[in-house]
């Protein structure tokens, strides 16, 4: 498992933002993780991500205890969060150069020029990122991510801001990242797209996994009635 | 190494293309310099006291410009998240982010420290002033950038920085005055132990920082 949760409990204040997750993931797959707004997907990303502590629980990546050893951790892992990490006034190709300078990547010119080619910027490589519509800016960043070759990619929204062509291109990279032997767990609100771009489903409502099952086995209908449906009997309750 | 240099390098050209705070940091100092240069224009008898107070209280408010907002600029932007997934270790990321503000600052004095030689007709170019400053500078320049962290997720920072980086500054801040004042005197002799005692707090407040700034970025 590259991924493995139990019990997994989060606080902001007074609202409880998981509760008692358990979650995991192995190797060489998609899993999307969805839910309505505030049902606790990206409190569970940032977890993954070793960007937030939990509460309560354990969580284990790469087989080690996350938190305490999150320095080696990090080093194989890809971020998407909802703010692209790239710099305005940095060009592109300035961008992933410093990112490949942080992670000490051997022949970072070559990996650089490989990215932009694949996030298909490479005749925008010389362009400050600032100058990049939204869409372009979420191609670079999951470029960016990407650069390491992370052994778990985490994505916050991925698909926010990308047309046809970039939804494409992020279903390509997903399934490329899946089948070189990485976990990647994503989040969207198109529940068409998690379920083509996704192995596994995990559907999360107020804080707990309301259900978990094979992408295949997964309706929209039936989806939307777990994402909503059980959110309002919760609340009624 | 690499990592430290690759931080620098990425801060330098944002600050170089988008002169965010250089230019801020190098119109307050000139204005602080004029202005008090009228001001202690009429006791000329403490001019080279008042002279090298005047130089600091410069440095020390352009520094707060610049240093108080290169954590805080990462995190409003969103890629301070960024530098924390890099494998990059918190001492690192603290040795990066001070030679960047360091060097923000070297720039501002090699501009203003000509101009406050001549309005002041002090000698602010010996190059014991200017070690006096470097010194002064790279404490300056490594509590500003611990204390951007500490008070980088708050909402009310421009208040609190001050308020908390000023009285750990004392130390240095007078070490510094009496140093500048002393050369400024001719009395050279009496300036190393001052220069011995900044110094010493620089290498205490940047192992300090070093240590403790990984602790501070974290969520």
């Amino acid at each position: 498992m590259v991924v493995q949760m139990e019990l997994i409990s989060k606080r902001y204040g007074r609202q409880a933002a998981l509760r008692s997750v358990d979650f995991s993931g192995d190797a060489g797959t998609v899993v999307a993780l969805l839910g309505a707004n505030g049902a606790g997907k990206t409190t569970l990303l940032r977890i993954i991500a070793t960007l937030t502590q939990q509460d309560r629980g354990r969580y284990h990546a790469f087989g080690v205890e996350a938190w305490p050893r999150r320095r080696s951790i990090r080093a194989r892992l890809g971020y998407v969060g909802h703010r692209p990490f790239v710099y305005p006034e940095l060009t592109c190709a300035e961008n992933l150069h410093f990112f490949a300078r942080l992670f000490e990547l051997d022949d970072a010119v070559l990996v650089v020029d490989r990215a932009l080619q694949h996030a298909g910027l490479a005749d925008r490589a010389e362009r400050p990122a600032i100058s990049l519509s939204r869409g372009l800016l979420q191609r670079l960043d999951l470029a960016r991510a990407t650069l390491h070759n992370p052994g778990l990619l985490v994505l916050d929204e991925p698909d926010t801001g990308l047309d046809v062509a970039g939804r494409d291109l992020l279903r390509q990279l997903m399934r490329e990242r899946a089948e070189t032997g990485a976990l990647v767990i994503f989040t969207s609100h198109a529940l068409d797209f998690a379920i083509e771009a996704s192995n596994r489903i995990v559907t999360l409502v107020n804080g707990e996994v309301a259900a978990d099952e094979p992408s295949a086995a997964v309706t929209l209908s039936g989806l939307e009635a777990t994402i909503h449906g059980l959110r309002e009997a919760v609340s009624v309750a | 190494m690499n990592r430290i240099g690759a931080l620098i390098w990425k801060d330098v050209l944002i600050e170089a293309r988008s002169r965010q705070f250089i230019g801020a940091m190098l119109a307050f100092t000139l204005i602080v310099i004029v202005t008090l240069n009228f001001a202690f224009d009429l006791i000329r008898e403490q001019r080279e006291t008042n002279g090298a107070g005047a130089l600091w209280i410069a440095i020390l408010f352009a520094g707060l410009i610049g240093i108080g907002r290169s954590i805080a600029v990462e995190r409003d932007r969103g890629t301070l998240d960024g530098l924390i997934l890099s494998p990059i270790e918190g001492g690192s990321l603290f040795l990066g982010k001070f030679g960047a503000a360091l060097l923000s600052i070297i720039v501002v004095e090699a501009i203003a420290l000509p101009v406050f030689a001549a309005l002041y007709d002090l000698p602010a170019l010996d190059p014991l002033v200017i070690g006096i400053v470097l010194a002064g500078s790279i404490g300056l320049a490594a509590l500003g950038t611990l204390f951007s962290a500490v008070t980088s997720g708050i909402r009310s920072r421009e208040v609190l920085l001050p308020l908390l980086l000023f009285p750990l500054l004392i130390p240095i801040l007078i070490a510094a005055v009496r140093a500048t004042a002393n050369v400024f005197e001719g009395d050279r002799d009496g300036t190393l132990r001052w220069i011995n005692l900044m110094l010493g707090f620089d290498a205490i407040f940047i192992v300090l920082s070093y240590l403790g700034f990984g602790f501070l970025i974290e969520d």
